[in-house]
């Protein structure tokens, strides 16, 4: 028989821990799966500015680590390297599969964020550890006094591109779009940078080098013209996908495959939850993947008072 | 050395711990500024004590000790390299999904 829970929470970043300090602290049997190790793509976050109340900001890991201190704190057990294969609505119940065995639990909340998008072109899984990277904040160091390119201009690649910026010798900043998506502020701060450098509209193609990298080939997406850009790092940032395979065919997701959920982060099915980034959303910050956590671990709450 | 826990190096005994050493051994460069690193320090304790005696753990913070991973051509973090009779026969980048399992599954082919 599976050990039972009152709440399964499937993901160990911001949303998750959140919801599993609120659900644990309620006194709610709680049990937190994480795929590999908590903190999530939070974790991988050099300098967070907009944490409120944080006037000096606060580094990624270090959130996380205290967040998921809080959450064993009030009681919830924590999981890690427990990858869900399966979910399985019961009558009034769930069940979840994972790599190391079953669980059952009154009520799932599914915060499973998502994974970075690769750029699927030759060189990409050759060299990566090698010059290819998807973490600035980890491998910037080892690239000092060099040349870079950052792939994808949203908010992450300008803002962990400008991290860069202070001690490698140019970035190179290359956008799909004939604008960058970021936000302003961060725009107005990276073009102020003199060794930063901008490639709007274009798309990498491949990624070369011996055994480690050496250049980039970018080709203009309306002119088909390509260039080589020699550099010794690349960055990735060009988006992300939401973990939900193993929810296809179980709950409502959008066409992105981001799950569907009523304003109490319920899902089509009664007793599921989703929250932070996973869910069908506009706005993607930490402190709304938070306040999504909260309010899901409360409906879950809720919902087995009725039960 | 002190069995059952990671050894940290740095720039000047990495030589001698690592390369003359008669266990194979396993070393993580790693930097507290590297989030995953950090997340995945538990798993090299735990690898270290199960593994004392037989495979030497070690931990190389890049912070301090830039040299030792210039020389060992690390560009990324966390990366763990696998050594034996002073060569370098293995590595492994980034966190895997099955990271212990991963990594014992290495040092066991190395201690047959």
């Amino acid at each position: 028989m599976p050990d039972s829970y009152d709440v399964i929470i499937i993901g160990g970043g911001p949303a998750g821990l959140t919801a599993a300090v609120y659900a644990s602290r309620e006194g709610l049997n709680t049990i937190l799966l994480e795929k590999m190790m908590c903190g999530g793509r939070v974790a991988l976050t050099a300098n967070i500015e907009n944490w409120p109340g944080t006037p000096d900001g606060v580094t990624g890991i270090d959130l996380m680590e205290k967040l998921k201190q809080q959450a064993q704190k009030f009681g919830t057990q924590i999981t890690e390297f427990a990858e869900v294969t399966k979910v399985e609505p019961l009558e009034k119940a769930v069940k979840v599969v994972t790599n190391g065995g079953s669980y059952i639990g009154k009520t799932l909340i599914v915060a499973t964020g998502s994974v970075p998008k690769k750029l699927n072109v030759p060189g990409e899984d050759k060299f990566y550890g090698k010059g290819v990277s998807y973490c600035a904040t980890c491998d910037g160091p080892f690239y000092k006094g060099k040349d870079v390119a950052v792939i994808g201009c949203g908010d992450s690649g300008l803002q962990e591109g400008e991290s860069l910026l202070g001690f490698v010798k140019t970035v190179t900043f290359i956008a799909y779009r004939p604008f960058m998506k970021a936000r302003q502020i961060l725009q107005e701060r990276v073009k102020k940078k003199p060794n930063a450098k901008f490639l709007l509209n274009h798309i990498v193609t491949s990624i070369n080098g011996d055994k480690t990298v050496a250049s980039i080939t970018a080709k203009e997406r309306q002119t088909d013209e390509e260039q080589t850009i020699d550099v010794q790092g690349v960055f990735v940032y060009i988006g992300f996908l939401p973990n939900t395979n193993f929810l296809q065919g179980v709950v409502n997701l959008d066409p992105a495959g981001c799950v569907i959920t009523d304003d109490n982060m319920q899902t089509s099915v009664r007793g599921i939850y989703a929250a932070g980034d996973v869910r069908s959303k506009k706005i993607r910050q930490i402190t709304n993947a938070c306040g999504e956590g909260t309010i899901a671990a409360i409906a879950a709450r809720d919902y087995i008072k009725e039960l | 050395m002190e069995e059952g826990k990671p050894i940290s190096l740095t720039d000047e005994d990495f030589e001698a711990e690592v390369l003359k050493a008669q266990t194979p051994v396993l070393v993580d460069f790693w930097a507290p500024w590297c989030g995953p690193c950090r997340m995945a320090g538990p798993v090299l304790d735990k690898i270290a004590e199960e593994y004392g005696g037989k495979v030497k753990v070690c931990k190389v913070n890049v912070e301090d000790q830039r040299q030792v991973a210039i020389d060992n051509g690390i560009m990324s973090i966390p990366t763990l390299n696998f050594y034996k009779n002073g060569e370098l026969v293995d590595q492994m980048t980034g966190v895997t999904p099955n990271y212990e399992s991963d990594i014992k599954k290495k040092l066991d082919s190395q201690l047959e």
